[in-house]
């Protein structure tokens, strides 16, 4: 062995050493204001006007001479070169400048804001001098990380997790990042509900807004209007209650019936995920709306007066059960499968019928699972936006009431902090219960040993109600997709009938002339932003959950219950208030991206990264640990064993991650449309624009559209994936160890 | 440069006082001293549970010691990883790379250990074939039987020439059949290499067929160590000989000590063997099943309660004024009837005097 036991350089100290210098003394410190990717600054002042200066001439010219105490942290690792690492002194030094120097930047960022200082002390202690500064730029970022990651070699120095720099890292860089875009944000929201109108503290602004008879009126008992807080409830219960018994039939057809066409049933589960979730909504106007098909009918035959029944509760709930419905469906397929046909069989041989069978044995052990499916039903209905600002008419639940009084006539930072507030215990609560409660009290018994029973069929008795209830709603949302196409294609809904290709003519037209295409359609921009932020978004996300999901199911460490809470958490925070704390939070220095595309970016890494810690945990607890434990013994550290083994292993999982963030991020609305700023327009926002303009031909053609580029999103993924899995996952059983 | 051979650079490994907790309170290793000689297999033995795969676990750097010292050579190893000891290891699960080809798996860790790429391809081409799998270089993990793919282990753990080659009960996944024929191809290539192997198993005959030196193990500590003729011969206590083979354990009394030699008294039969430094009083008398002898002239009565036919010899349950006892006989031919009274009595050799209850 030649090298292994001998390495004495180490190039990732000397890495981030050289790129802290780099983010001082060559790039501009200040965010520039013309895009991350713009590169004018080079050719326009640098590095002597002030805006793209970095730090180091900054100093030089004599302003911002708060920055010069950087040096000290900067200088301080040099003087680690060349130390061997069990020298006490190498993990200490690194230590006191990563975190001095770490701090100091957090700190001088908070204190000094576009105003000056931020805090009134500070203005008594040093006076009210001309300073000023903006939003941390490339300089800053990467000096920052460059402390973060010195922070963590120094306590990887000092033998936390055996001393393993890469792991140290990883967990440093997550929880710095999921602080900075989720709790910060959050923590900052929840204060600004406190906050009167001239800057002070008080409760009782917060009171008068909390206790609002808009919020928690019980009017509606006596035939007037309820209190949003109370509308999101009752609809999210009902919403949860209906798609679970409908999720249930759903599953119970496919599992567990005769029935010949189940894999069409099953294709239903793809729909939530490639569907915008307003796109129902708009479907069910042109069903039932003022000028709706079956509207018009209903009233020529019976010639009754067409009413707008289809505004508010009943319509929304519709709608969310139609767009929900799949998703507990694919949470109650594993529930049902899951339970072991050999439990079944044994009922069945100790004298039990199907149906006692199935109402003493198989429904008691699917309950944590139809828990489950209710309280995801739940948390879906709360933080829907699209569909209840599409139908809600009168009737103001959360989500919607936080973006009027955001960019309604109203504004009022604090009434929609506070019903943020509101809305994030409604869905916290739901995600605590869902993991403190159900998490231990799983039936499924998927044991890894060979299960030779087979799923007996459901008792006649139920399974004609069951297949009744399943096929009408089957059909009933394939009408309402056919209406999509349809509508698409009719010159103007209920009035004039004709088909027509104008709307898509409108969106998507194109002249090719001599110097190459011209994107003269409306829609053209939206879109290709929505393509190229969802393109940047995808990868990062797929990232940040992998590792996340490596660190979680392969390294142990103090505070992993914590660390595995607060990255989940931001499954729970409805997108409606990560949008408003997001445009509290970050249109103030340090972080300055209000309006940018960047904000869209990381808006769609913190909203999705529970799907790629989900998918990374599911695949990486199929790969037997040894695998890496024999690679860390052939000598390969862990970072090495992190990219040749793992990651190649996990080609599947991270292509699903990848898809799948990606169509998220294009059928986001919630976050989105309090981010999306004139220059960075997105495909769902623009549509919400053209229905609150009545437009739904052009709404309704661009929906159309989004929904057949995801679905040959996703179509793709499975061609891929299909292959990429044959013939190489024999080796992968989890054997058990004495 | 001259054709690379996979030579050993075999060194000791040595445990001071070395224990290891799990949580608060779970003892996994409880303060165990432990020397490995260079060149030798060792093997760590012991029921399921009793610490001997954490025990090998910590000399790869898997498990970190609580406390103690463990030294591989001259260098103190216990607080590196994995990563930095000179150490590789064979897994139960083999833990090959599914997604890489057999050649790529046993070049993995040479690529790590700073050889040029044409190099790590000679020495791993060697490894292959010095296991038996010369032109098996292209295939995938997936396209070899179990015995295969344990080769493609143990060559790739063979290649990194480490100072300390650890073996974590390698033959488990393989049939009966297959087993006899690798564990003695292990002992012939580490015999011809001269490796230290320290090899875990909990299957007596395993370890006495191929260690120079058993450590059995239980409940987190040592119980014997000793070459496999001692442990066999001469097991420390009851829990050794019940392990090693299996033994009946007899109450018995020692009448009188002369010299090295006890008398003992058994259900008022007399028999004289080594003393093992015990004195008279009450004593345990441990006597493997083949050396009890059956239908002499003269000894202990006994009736014969059943009797079991399995081919190579015959199986007997006797009971008497001792209890009960196994005993084994090579004659198939002439069978004792279940029901018969004879007169039992012990081989020369064989039986051992251990300390009483």
């Amino acid at each position: 062995m030649t090298v292994a036991n001998t390495k004495t350089t180490r190039p990732v100290l000397i890495f981030w050493i050289v790129a802290g210098w780099v983010g001082y003394c060559l790039l501009p410190w200040y965010m520039v204001d013309d895009g991350l990717w713009s590169f004018k600054w080079l050719v326009d002042g640098y590095p002597f006007d002030d805006d793209y200066a970095p730090a180091a001439f900054l100093i030089g010219q004599g302003v911002k001479l708060w920055l010069a105490p950087i040096l000290i942290p900067l200088a301080m690792p040099l003087l680690v070169i060349g130390r061997p690492k069990s020298d006490p002194l190498y993990a200490r030094i690194l230590i006191i400048s990563g975190a001095l120097g770490f701090s100091w930047l957090i700190a001088q960022g908070f204190s000094i804001g576009i105003r000056g200082f931020n805090y009134d002390w500070l203005k008594l202690l040093f006076g009210e001098p001309r300073i000023r500064q903006f939003g941390m730029g490339y300089g800053a970022m990467i000096s920052a990380s460059a402390f973060l990651f010195l922070l963590t070699q120094g306590i990887a120095a000092r033998g936390a997790i055996n001393g393993d720099v890469f792991v140290v890292s990883a967990i440093g860089g997550v929880i710095t990042i999921v602080t900075a875009f989720v709790f910060y944000p959050i923590a900052n929201m929840l204060f600004s509900a406190f906050i009167t109108e001239d800057g002070a503290y008080s409760i009782s602004v917060f009171a008068a807004k909390f206790f609002d008879d808009r919020l928690w009126g019980l009017g509606c008992l006596a035939g007037a209007r309820c209190g949003a807080a109370w509308n999101s409830l009752f609809l999210a219960i009902f919403v949860g209650v209906i798609t679970t018994a409908l999720g249930l039939c759903f599953a119970l057809v496919v599992t567990r019936s005769g029935f010949r066409y189940k894999r069409t049933i099953r294709a239903l589960t793809v729909l939530p995920v490639i569907t915008p979730p307003f796109v129902i909504g708009l479907a069910l106007i042109l069903l039932f709306g003022l000028s709706g098909s079956v509207t018009v009918f209903f009233a020529d035959l019976f010639g009754i007066q067409p009413t707008r029944w289809l505004y508010g509760m009943p319509g929304i709930l519709i709608a969310q059960t139609l767009a929900f419905t799949p998703i507990a469906f694919l949470v109650l397929i594993g529930v049902v499968e899951g339970v072991s046909p050999s439990m079944e069989e044994a009922a069945q041989t100790l004298r039990a019928n199907r149906w006692q069978t199935f109402r003493t044995v198989s429904l008691p052990l699917m309950r944590p699972g139809l828990a489950n499916a209710f309280l995801l039903g739940f948390i879906e209905s709360m933080a829907d936006f699209g569909n209840p600002l599409v139908l809600g008419g009168n009737f103001d639940v959360l989500s919607t009431e936080i973006f009027f009084a955001i960019v309604g006539a109203q504004y009022d930072q604090g009434r929609a902090a506070v019903l943020a507030m509101v809305l994030l215990f409604f869905t916290l609560s739901a995600f605590y219960a869902q993991r403190a409660w159900l998490g231990k009290k799983s039936y499924t018994t998927v044991t890894g040993k060979g299960d030779a029973g087979v799923h007996p069929l459901m008792p006649v008795g139920l399974s004609l109600p069951v297949m009744i209830i399943a096929l009408t709603w089957a059909l009933f949302t394939a009408v309402v997709y056919a209406m999509i196409v349809y509508g698409s294609v009719v010159e103007l809904w209920g009035v004039n009938n004709t088909l027509t290709f104008k709307h898509y003519v409108t969106a998507f037209s194109l002249r090719i002339e001599e110097e190459g295409i011209r994107w003269t359609g409306a829609a053209w921009d939206s879109f290709w932003t929505t393509l190229s932020i969802a393109a940047i978004a995808a990868p990062l996300t797929a990232a940040v959950g992998l590792v996340t999901a490596y660190l979680l199911t392969r390294q142990s460490f103090a505070g992993k219950n914590a660390f595995e809470f607060g990255t989940m958490l931001s499954f729970a925070i409805p997108g409606t208030v990560i949008g408003v704390s997001y445009i509290l939070a970050f249109n103030v220095p340090p972080i300055e991206i209000t309006g940018t595309g960047v904000i869209l970016v990381v808006s769609f890494i913190f909203r999705n990264m529970p799907v790629g810690v989900r998918a990374g945990i599911a695949s990486m607890s199929q790969l037997d640990k040894s695998l890496d434990e024999s690679s860390l013994t052939l000598g390969a550290n862990s970072w090495q064993t992190f990219r040749r083994v793992i990651l190649p292993l996990l080609r599947p999982a991270i292509l699903a991650a990848l898809v799948y963030s990606f169509v998220r991020a294009m059928t986001a609305i919630s976050a989105v449309i309090f981010l999306v700023s004139a220059k960075y327009d997105m495909a769902t926002s623009y549509i919400i624009g053209r229905v609150e303009n009545n437009d739904y031909g052009l709404a309704i053609a661009y929906s159309t559209t989004l929904i057949f580029v995801m679905l040959s999103a996703v179509g793709l993924l499975q061609l891929i994936v299909g292959r990429v899995q044959i013939g190489r996952r024999s080796q992968l059983s989890v054997k058990d160890a004495s | 440069m001259s054709e690379p051979t996979i030579s050993s650079k075999a060194a000791t490994v040595r445990f001071d006082g070395v224990s290891k907790l799990f949580g608060k309170d779970v003892v996994a290793v409880d303060n165990i001293d432990l020397h490995v000689a260079a060149g030798k297999l060792v093997t760590l033995l012991g029921p399921s549970g009793c610490g001997k795969t954490t025990t090998l676990r910590m000399i790869a750097g898997l498990e970190m010691a609580s406390s103690g010292r463990i030294l591989i050579g001259d260098r103190d190893v216990t607080k590196l990883p994995a990563t930095d000891r000179d150490v590789s290891m064979v897994f139960q699960s083999y833990a090959l790379f599914p997604h890489m080809s057999v050649l790529e798996n046993v070049m993995y860790g040479l690529t790590f250990s700073g050889f040029a790429k044409d190099e790590a391809r000679t020495r791993a081409l060697k490894g292959l074939d010095l296991v038996g799998l010369k032109g098996f270089d292209t295939r995938l993990p997936s396209e070899l039987s179990g015995g295969q793919q344990q080769r493609v282990a143990v060559a790739r753990a063979l290649v990194l020439e480490p100072q300390v080659l650890l073996f974590d009960e390698p033959l488990s996944n393989l049939d009966a059949k297959l087993r006899r024929q690798v564990r003695e191809d292990i002992r012939a290539i580490q015999q011809d290499l001269g490796l230290t192997v320290v090899y875990v198993t909990h299957d007596q005959e395993e370890a006495l067929a191929v260690s120079d030196e058993i450590v059995v193990m239980r409940n987190a500590a040592i119980a014997q160590i000793g070459t496999p003729r001692q442990l066999y011969d001469t097991p420390n206590d009851r829990f050794v000989a019940d392990f090693i083979g299996e033994a009946n354990l007899l109450e018995c009394q020692i009448t009188d000590v002369s010299g090295d030699t006890a008398t003992i008294e058994i259900a008022g039969h007399r028999h004289q063997l080594p003393s093992r430094g015990l004195t008279s009083g009450p004593a345990t008398l441990a006597v493997r099943p083949s050396r009890i002898l059956i239908n002499e002239a003269s000894g202990i009565p006994a009736t014969v309660d059943k009797a079991t036919y399995v081919g190579v010899r015959m199986e007997y349950t006797l009971t008497g004024g001792f209890g009960q006892v196994f005993a084994v006989q090579d004659d198939v031919d002439e069978p004792i009837a279940p029901g018969t009274e004879v007169k039992m009595t012990f081989a020369q050799k064989g039986p051992v005097l251990l300390p009483g209850e």
